[in-house]
């Protein structure tokens, strides 16, 4: 067992072995959510803090859930209610938030980075929800748990991952966690969404959709992130959908045991067929309750001393 | 490098367990309801062993389990934390008589978190407590039904069992600080 981190921050700071402390930490977790009483009293005493600068849903409710499993007391604090709109600060609605003796700081905001900044001044522990187009380090956690909990391995498995990787702090995530964990990383997609420099991360990049579904024990689907894209970077969703979208034919291409991720909220009929995301190959919802379990597994290890503090 | 000496020798163990199956047997004659619920990590092994003998003795099978204290424990960030294991029970513990295994008793603390982690899971008829060792410093009004050996410590030593692969105990060890 390996844990030496305050935050929550990034995947490229962990460790491999503190990747899998994570993992196998997540998995008694999730067995604590298959039981008739899903809470245990971890956190109990503990203030944490949903700070979500950016709109989001599934995220802030999942990691609401697990704060509350682990007995935690949680507040949301969301920037379209908040004094941001007055002209507060980051730093000033930070401090405040910690004035309350916040705990745990869980923050969204769309600049990268901000989450470290946060770290920099807080004592309260810092997890990073999705900063940005850079990390969301949570939903890297709860992909390799999927895939490890499918595929009983990450090391040496072939994962795609098709679609938007430029804007997407989910793909990078998921590279730095799967490079860690010896997988083999092939990202593919429009090469204006997929430029070669990600290949300086020990990933390939293909444009050959059909290659790189053939040879995948894993596909990744990420949404196109329209909030987050220039007008100018592919022609339509329907000209995307047309060459990149995952259709019941492309699938046939694929292993017949391969499964098909895709972080949500969905696009059906863009980047996934709307039967696939419905098929038994799909573990999409899965994905969204193993993401409970990981994140109780965070929220529990940054509150402990570190590994070798005693 | 602490220094480390052997305090029991395994016949005097594997006997005094074997006293605690025939302790249990004694106050609770219907084997039936009667689960043994192992303490992670060291009860568990010792939990095995102590389930055989209580199935000679009683002539069937006895249901086990374990349980991780881990998320009960009231001292989260004060404690070098430990992997969390399986907590795996045989299914509800309303009305059964469960009784808790571990190597050493010592604060009683981690008891107490096992018994409240055991107490989602159903409301037993009773539970007991069964430790091959006590080493006595007691910070919670918790005692033991059945006790193995008592040994003497100071607070600061260490004391750990060794079990063989089946669950017998083999040695205890106390390690100076």
């Amino acid at each position: 067992m390996s844990w030496n981190q305050k935050h929550l921050l990034d995947i490229e700071s962990l460790s491999a072995e503190e990747i899998i402390t994570v993992l196998d930490t997540a998995r008694e977790f999730k067995a604590v959510g298959e039981r008739d009483i899903k809470k245990v009293p971890a956190l109990q005493g503990k203030t944490v803090v949903n700070f979500f600068v950016e709109p989001s849903t599934r995220t802030r409710v999942s990691f609401e859930l697990s704060a509350k499993r682990l007995s935690a007391d949680i507040i949301n604090f969301s920037a379209d209610a908040s004094s941001f709109q007055k002209g507060e600060s980051l730093k000033d609605t930070a401090r405040t938030l910690e004035a309350l003796n916040a705990d745990v700081i869980i923050i969204r905001h769309k600049a990268p980075g901000a989450p470290h900044f946060l770290a920099r001044f807080l004592n309260a522990h810092v997890i990073n929800a999705g900063d940005g187009a850079h990390e969301h380090p949570t939903q890297a956690l709860l992909d390799v748990f999927t895939i490890h909990e499918k595929k009983g391995r990450i090391e040496g498995l072939n994962v795609t991952i098709l679609g938007d990787i430029l804007y997407s702090r989910v793909a990078r995530s998921n590279i730095w966690a799967l490079r860690k964990l010896g997988a083999n990383v092939t990202l593919c997609g429009p090469s204006t969404l997929v430029p070669r420099v990600f290949e300086e991360m020990g990933c390939r990049v293909s444009y050959n959709l059909e290659e790189a579904l053939a040879e995948a024990d894993v596909i990744n689907l990420l949404r196109i992130q329209h909030e987050r894209q220039r007008k100018t970077m592919f022609p339509s969703i329907g000209e995307y959908a047309r060459l990149f979208g995952l259709t019941r034919s492309r699938l046939a291409l694929a292993k017949p045991d391969t499964i098909i991720m895709h972080p949500g909220p969905i696009n059906r009929g863009v980047e996934i067929e709307s039967e696939i995301a419905d098929g038994d190959r799909a573990v999409i919802l899965e994905q969204v309750t193993n993401g409970l379990a990981v994140r109780m597994a965070a929220l529990y290890l940054i509150n402990g001393p570190p590994s070798g503090a005693l | 490098m602490p220094e480390e000496r052997p305090v029991l020798e395994s016949t005097d163990l594997i006997r005094a367990w074997r006293r605690v199956a025939h302790e249990i047997a004694e106050s609770h004659p219907d084997g039936a309801s009667v689960i043994l619920v192992g303490i992670q990590r060291g009860g568990v092994a010792l939990s095995k062993q102590l389930g055989k003998t209580l199935a000679e003795i009683y002539g069937h099978e006895i249901m086990a389990g374990s349980v991780e204290p881990g998320l009960h424990r009231d001292d989260l960030s004060q404690r070098a934390m430990s992997k969390l294991l399986p907590t795996e029970l045989p299914g509800d513990l309303t009305g059964r008589i469960v009784v808790l295994v571990d190597d050493v008793f010592y604060t009683g603390r981690t008891v107490r978190a096992s018994i409240d982690a055991l107490l989602g899971f159903g409301r037993p008829q009773c539970i007991r407590f069964a430790t091959l060792i006590d080493r006595g410093h007691r910070e919670l009004p918790i005692r033991a039904d059945y006790v193995g050996k008592n040994l003497p410590t100071h607070p600061e030593e260490r004391v750990e069992v060794h079990t063989d692969e089946a669950g017998a105990p083999q040695s205890v060890l106390i390690k100076a600080p």
